[in-house]
């Protein structure tokens, strides 16, 4: 009996340092270069190409990316979709990411303060790569320039919405068709 | 006793094995694939773009043909609200006061709906207009029937007409709109200068990041 229960130990500590195995190799998989700087909490990006793996991970995450800014009307009111269905699908495999195109100069003055204020609790990065010609068709040729816009994609499908949100229902129905 | 290891020991194994790979499935890798030409609805480049007949901030009805020696026509979608149409506003007046006179004339037009965007009613253009100094016609697209028709998306975006209205150039004014200073590329003014030179722009379409035209939501 002793034996076992020495057994059932080794076995739970074979199980517990494949976790942890498992949790480091994720994190390694899906990590981007690091950013150009950090913003309090939020990291700035000044070169697409740093941030494009994140259009391309191919793993069980099912990644919704919304392209947004602070004086972006449409946008702003869209964003509380985005919590809601990040507070909805907890649990799920589903990772919200909120990529801030706010004017270089307005991070401090706006970004930040608007993230502080709102309490996001989803991931905001924010992107100053103003070459927007050479990112723009990289993220979907379908893109014509305005914000707001979506691009839902997990490793077997892809989809990308180009404009405001119409309700959350409409949002998270079409999340929810890729779990 | 024993079978009870052994079990055990076996269904470590095989749990662990099945760990493996499903971490080998989850490993993320980088798909590069060439983007797809885009399709996007409206003008293209070498379509030719219908004439208009619109509101100026003065009160008169402007048209293309209204520009009797036109060589051609640099119609930008503005407006007074976007950031970015602002932060191109000097730039815009620029373009006019240079190229009016070899020919290429600035027609503003201001797609988005008023009642949704207070700010850009006629007479709030106005007020912007003789703030900053426009001299070009700053139209309101009334009733939103002309930028569908251009296929015009958002604020600012320019489409350089020549002086048959086929489009020659469509996308942003430069590539750099918070630094007029550190602009590499113009190219409204580089399409123009391939344009008197007898050559197709190139670029001939470019994308910008702007403000989505402001419509009721449908």
């Amino acid at each position: 009996m002793a034996q076992l229960s020495k057994f059932l130990l080794l076995f739970s500590v074979l199980l517990f340092w494949q976790g942890c195995a498992s949790a480091q190799q994720e994190e390694k998989s899906s990590a981007l270069p690091p950013p150009a700087k950090m913003l309090g909490a939020i990291p700035v990006y000044d070169e697409f190409e740093h941030l494009e793996p994140l259009f391309h991970w191919k793993n069980d995450t099912t990644y919704v990316i919304n392209f947004w800014a602070t004086w972006c009307k449409p946008c702003v009111e869209e964003l509380p979709y985005f919590e809601q269905l990040h507070k909805n699908l907890e649990g799920e495999k589903v990772k919200v990411v909120l990529i801030s195109l706010d004017f270089p100069r307005q991070l401090e003055t706006k970004l930040l303060p608007f993230v502080e204020k709102n309490q996001l609790r989803s991931e905001v990065i924010a992107l100053v790569d103003i070459q927007f010609n050479n990112w723009i068709d990289r993220v979907s040729p379908e893109w014509n320039g305005a914000i707001p816009v979506t691009m839902v994609y997990n490793a077997q499908k892809r989809h990308f919405y180009g404009e405001q949100f119409p309700s959350y229902e409409y949002l998270e129905k079409l999340v929810k068709a890729f779990l | 006793m024993k079978k009870l290891i052994l079990i055990a020991a076996l269904l470590a194994v095989a749990v662990s094995v099945w760990i493996a790979a499903t971490n080998a499935n989850t490993t993320a890798t980088v798909e590069t694939t060439a983007a797809a030409v885009a399709e996007l609805p409206g003008l293209k480049v070498g379509d030719k773009a219908p004439d208009f007949k619109l509101k100026n901030i003065d009160g008169t009805m402007v048209s293309l043909a209204d520009y009797k020696d036109a060589k051609g026509y640099i119609v930008i979608f503005t407006c007074n609200t976007c950031p970015y149409a602002v932060a191109y506003e000097d730039r815009i007046q620029a373009l006019h006061a240079k190229y009016s006179q070899k020919g290429y004339p600035v027609v503003a037009i201001q797609p988005n709906d008023p009642e949704v965007q207070p700010g850009d009613a006629l007479d709030k253009m106005k007020q912007r207009a003789e703030e900053k100094g426009f001299t070009f016609a700053y139209l309101l697209d009334e009733g939103q029937k002309i930028y569908p028709v251009y296929g015009a998306s958002r604020t600012p975006e320019v489409y350089l007409l020549d002086t048959d209205l086929t489009v020659r150039y469509t996308g942003a004014i430069d590539d750099n709109y918070q630094d007029a200073e550190a602009v590499k590329v113009n190219y409204v003014k580089a399409a123009i200068k391939a344009m008197e030179a007898g050559q197709q722009p190139d670029p001939s379409f470019t994308k910008a990041i702007g403000c989505t035209i402001k419509t009721k939501k449908k």
